[in-house]
C-alpha cells in the first residue's frame, strides 16, 4: 500500500450476490469431476459449450465488457468475482483464453473495427480468442518470439511454431506474436481457418486445452496489428498483468475449494478411533492453509480493484497477487493430498485435479520467482 | 463530503497543526507506541509531553471513550481515521500503553461505574499505568491453570503468590490481576476472579528480568498477604475467565497491529540494510537469492497491511469476518522473518553485543532480533492461536494438546 489509505477490498451488495448465484451454479452444474470425463471420453471440445452459452446468457462473460460491445460495462472486479467461482471446481472453460488474454489484448490494444468485430461475439459466447505467445524454449515469458513477421506488399507473411496455445484447438482468432524488426515484435490477429495455419490438439496434466499452432508463411493484412507496430511487448506485459490477476482470482477459489474440501474430509476420516482433525499435527498445517488462503484473498482483490482504479498500481499488485496466488493454491493442493492420505494420489479422486491445476497455473504468466524480482525492480532494488 | 470524510479532514488538520515536528516520521504509531506516563514515568522529552498535553486538551488520547472518563467520545470509525492520520505521518500516540489498548476497553464493558470513574480519567490523562497480572512459572499457555490465591477476609481480599511477565510493573501504579477466588471449582476456568491493585500496597515485590536480548521492561511480581479492597473486584467473582478472554482478545488484536507499523517498512529497513552491508547503495541487490528473500518479505508485508485493512472495512460494515484472528500468527512471523532477514544481511557485522568495533545501529538492532523472539510466544503463542482457529474458525474437533 503505497498511499495512506487502503483500497476498498469487500464485495458490494450486487456483487455478493453475483458470487452466491456464481457459487451455486458452479458447483452444482460444473463439478470438478468433467475434468477426467473429458479426458477419458477423448472430447473434441474439451469443455461444454452449452455452459458457456449459459454463463453468456446470464452476462457473466461480458461483465466487463462494455456496453457499445454487448457487454454490461462493469469492472474487471466484478469479472475476478466469477472468476473465483470458476476455479472452485477448476473450470476448463475458456475463461483464461477469451476472457483474460483475448478479450484484454482487444480493451487495451485493438482498434475500433477489431473490438465491434469480435467483442460482440465474446459476450454472446459465440466467439473465442487466444493469443499465442509460448514457444519451444520460451518458457512461458514474455521473451522476445522467434516466430517471423516479414513485411510483405500489403502486410507481413507470418511464419513460426507457437505451442500450448489455450484453447487453440478452437479458437476463432488467435493473436499471434511475431518478431516485426531487429528491436520489437508486434501481436498480429489470425484467423486460423486460412492458408498455411496448421493446429495440432496437445494434451495436458491440468484438463485445459491447448495446441501447437504452425505458421508457415501465412499472409496477414496490415490491419491485423492489435496495438502498435513493435508495441507488441509492451502491450502483451499490460495483458499479462490483467491475465495473472485473472488467474489469480482462479486460483484463490481453487485453493478455498481443495482447502473446503480438505476440511470435510478430516473431519470425517477417522483412524485410531478418532476424526482424523483433531490431531493438532493437523489442525496447525490446516491453520497455515487458512492463513495463506486470507493473504491471498487480500492481494487477489486489491489487485482486480486496481484495474478498474488504480492503473499506476497494477504491475505491482498483479505481480503480488500472481505470486502470493501460486505459493498458495501449491501450498493448499500438497496439503489436500497429502491430509486426504492413499486416496489423494488416486486418478479416481478428483482431488488430485487440483494438484495438477496448481502446477499448470504457478508456471503461467510468470513464476512466483519471476513476479518476486519483477517486484525487486519495481521497488527499486 | 460524507461526515467521515469530513472528520478525516478535521483529524488530518488537528495532527499536522499539533504534532511536534521532532515526532514526526519517527514512529510505528500502534497502540503501544507513545507517552505510557504513569507516577514512576521519567520522559524528559519536551515535544513528548507536549504532545500528551495537547492530545489531553483536546479529549483524543482514548478518542472512543465516553467524555465523563476522559475520552473524547468518537465512534470507532471516527478513532481509527484519527489513528491512521497519525500513522500517515508516523507520529506516536499522545498516550499509550496497556491501560488504553487493554485494560480500559475491558473495564468500560466489565467495570461498575465507581471502578471507571476512579480509574479512566488517569489513564486517558497518562497519569497512571496499568500492567497486566496474568501468566504465572505454572500458567503460560494453560493459563487456566493460575494459582495467585485470593481470599475473602471481611471487606478485603488476601492475594498470595506470584505472577510473571508482567511488564512495565516496576514502573506501573496498578496492576490488573487474575486470582484463584474458589480452588474447589469443578473446572480450573471457574473460580477465577479479575481483581485491581495498587502497587504500592504492602507485601508487593517486583522483580525485574533479563531477556536474551538484554534489558527488558519484563518483571515477576511476588504478592505475600497482600491485602485490597473488595470493591477492587471487577465483574462478578469466580466468572472473571470471561473477563481475562475478552482482555487477550484486545490483547492480541493489539500486538497484530502494533506489529503492522507503517505500510512497507520492514521491506525498506532490510533493504536499506542490504545497501549498507553489501556497498550496493543503489541498482539492483546483487544477490539474486538475497533479493528473491526480500521481496518474499515485501510481499508478505504488502498482504498482511491489505488483510488487515480487509478486516477493518468487514468490521465496519457491520459483518466482521473470522479473519482477525490469524493477525497475532501472522503480525509475529512477519516480524520474525523481517528481523532474520535483517541480521542475514549484516553478516558477522551483526554479532556485536556491545562496545567498539560495531556500529549503534547494528547493536541496536541485533538486540530488536533476539527480542524478536518472543512475538510468537508473548500474548498467546502461535500454536495456541493455531489451536483458537481450528477450533472456531475451522470447526475441527478437540483433541489431545
Amino acid at each position: 500500500m503505497t498511499q495512506d489509505r487502503a483500497p476498498f477490498l469487500l464485495l458490494n451488495d450486487e456483487q455478493e450476490m453475483l458470487s452466491k448465484t456464481a457459487y451455486d451454479f458452479i458447483r452444482e452444474r460444473a463439478p470438478a469431476a468433467r475434468i477426467r470425463t473429458f479426458r477419458d471420453s477423448n472430447d473434441d471440445v474439451g469443455f461444454s459449450r452449452e455452459l458457456w452459452y449459459e454463463m453468456a446468457e446470464l452476462g457473466w462473460l461480458g461483465l466487463q465488457i462494455p456496453e457499445p460491445y454487448d457487454g454490461l460495462g462493469l469492472g474487471f472486479f466484478d469479472l475476478a468475482v466469477v472468476l473465483e467461482q470458476s476455479g472452485r471446481e477448476l473450470m476448463p472453460e475458456p475463461f483464461v483464453s477469451t476472457l483474460l488474454l483475448g478479450t484484454q489484448a482487444l480493451l487495451l490494444g485493438g482498434n475500433e473495427e477489431q473490438k465491434k468485430a469480435l467483442l460482440p461475439g465474446v459476450t454472446a459466447g459465440k466467439t473465442l480468442i487466444t493469443i499465442g505467445y509460448e514457444e519451444a524454449g520460451s518458457r512461458g515469458g514474455l521473451s522476445s518470439p522467434t516466430t517471423v513477421a516479414k513485411k510483405s506488399s500489403d502486410g507481413f507473411e507470418l511464419s513460426g511454431e507457437k505451442r500450448q496455445v489455450l484453447d487453440g484447438h478452437l479458437a476463432d482468432r488467435i493473436i499471434v506474436s511475431a518478431a516485426t524488426s531487429d528491436t520489437g515484435y508486434t501481436l498480429l490477429l489470425i484467423d486460423p481457418t486460412h492458408k498455411g495455419v496448421t493446429v495440432t490438439r496437445q494434451s495436458r496434466i491440468d484438463g485445459l486445452n491447448a495446441a501447437i499452432v504452425r505458421l508457415d508463411r501465412v499472409p496477414v493484412k496490415s490491419d491485423a496489428v492489435v496495438g502498435g507496430l513493435d508495441a507488441g511487448a509492451f502491450l502483451l506485459e499490460a495483458v499479462f498483468d490483467r491475465a495473472s490477476v485473472g488467474l489469480a482470482a482462479q486460483m484463490l477459489g481453487a485453493s478455498e475449494q481443495a482447502f473446503a474440501d480438505t476440511i470435510d474430509y478430516i473431519k470425517e476420516r477417522e483412524q485410531f478411533g478418532v476424526p482424523i482433525g483433531s490431531f493438532q499435527a493437523l489442525q496447525h498445517r490446516a491453520v497455515s492453509v487458512y492463513t495463506d488462503i486470507a493473504l491471498t484473498r487480500s492481494a487477489v482483490l486489491a489487485a482486480a480493484r486496481a484495474i478498474d482504479e488504480s492503473p499506476e498500481e497494477v504491475p505491482r499488485l498483479a505481480s503480488l497477487a500472481k505470486a502470493m496466488a501460486s505459493e498458495t493454491f501449491m501450498h493448499a493442493a500438497k496439503e489436500a493430498i497429502q491430509m486426504h492420505g492413499g486416496i489423494g494420489v488416486t486418478d479416481a479422486h478428483d482431488i488430485g485435479f487440483y494438484m495438477k491445476r496448481a502446477q499448470a497455473a504457478y508456471m503461467t504468466f510468470g513464476t512466483p520467482f519471476q513476479h518476486r524480482r519483477r517486484w525487486a525492480e519495481l521497488h527499486g532494488y | 463530503m460524507t461526515d467521515l470524510e469530513e472528520f478525516r479532514a478535521e483529524a488530518r488538520a488537528w495532527v499536522r497543526e499539533n504534532a511536534p515536528k521532532s515526532l514526526w516520521g519517527t514512529s510505528g504509531s500502534g497502540p503501544f507506541d507513545g507517552y505510557w506516563g504513569g507516577s514512576k514515568c521519567e520522559e524528559t522529552d519536551p515535544d513528548i509531553l507536549r504532545w500528551r498535553d495537547l492530545g489531553i486538551e483536546k479529549c483524543w488520547t482514548a478518542p472512543a471513550w465516553p467524555e465523563e472518563y476522559g475520552g473524547g467520545g468518537l465512534s470507532r470509525e471516527q478513532e481509527n481515521i484519527l489513528h491512521e492520520e497519525m500513522k500517515a505521518i508516523a507520529v506516536p500516540r499522545p498516550v499509550a500503553g496497556q491501560g488504553l489498548a487493554m485494560f480500559g476497553p475491558v473495564l468500560l464493558e466489565y467495570g461498575n461505574d465507581a471502578q471507571r470513574a476512579q480509574h479512566l480519567p488517569g489513564i486517558a490523562r497518562g497519569e497512571v499505568r496499568w500492567c497486566q497480572g496474568y501468566s504465572e512459572p505454572n500458567a503460560g499457555s494453560d493459563l487456566a491453570n493460575l494459582q495467585l490465591r485470593a481470599v475473602r477476609d471481611g471487606d478485603e481480599f488476601v492475594l498470595n503468590g506470584q505472577k510473571i511477565w508482567t511488564s512495565h510493573a516496576e514502573l506501573s501504579d496498578w496492576i490488573y490481576c487474575l486470582a484463584r477466588t474458589d480452588p474447589n471449582a469443578p473446572k480450573k476456568q471457574m473460580g477465577i476472579s479479575v481483581i485491581l491493585v495498587d502497587l504500592d500496597t504492602p507485601g508487593i515485590t517486583v522483580r525485574r528480568i533479563d531477556l536474551i536480548s538484554g534489558y527488558s521492561p519484563f518483571c515477576e511480581t511476588f504478592f505475600d498477604n497482600v491485602r485490597v479492597p473488595a470493591g477492587n473486584l471487577v465483574g462478578t467473582e469466580n466468572e472473571g475467565w470471561t473477563i481475562a478472554k475478552a482482555i487477550l482478545g484486545h490483547e492480541r488484536s493489539s500486538i497484530g497491529r502494533s506489529i503492522a507499523r507503517q505500510p512497507g517498512s520492514a521491506q525498506r529497513e532490510v533493504v536499506a540494510r542490504a545497501r549498507k552491508h553489501l556497498a550496493a547503495p543503489e541498482g539492483a541487490i546483487p544477490d539474486p537469492l538475497l533479493r528473491d528473500e526480500l521481496a518474499a518479505l515485501g510481499m508478505l508485508e504488502e498482504a498482511f497491511h491489505l488483510t488487515l485493512a480487509r478486516i477493518q472495512q468487514s468490521a465496519e460494515s457491520g459483518t466482521p469476518g473470522p479473519e482477525g484472528s490469524i493477525t497475532k500468527i501472522v503480525g509475529s512471523e512477519l516480524k520474525q522473518r523481517r528481523f532474520e532477514l535483517g541480521m542475514q544481511v549484516a553478516g558477522t557485522q551483526g554479532l556485536g553485543w556491545e562496545g567498539p568495533g560495531f556500529d549503534e545501529d547494528d547493536l541496536q538492532y541485533t538486540r530488536d532480533w533476539l527480542r524478536s523472539r518472543a512475538s510468537t510466544i508473548e500474548g498467546g503463542s502461535s500454536e495456541i492461536q493455531k489451536n483458537i482457529v481450528s477450533k472456531r474458525v475451522l470447526g475441527l474437533p478437540e483433541g489431545k494438546k
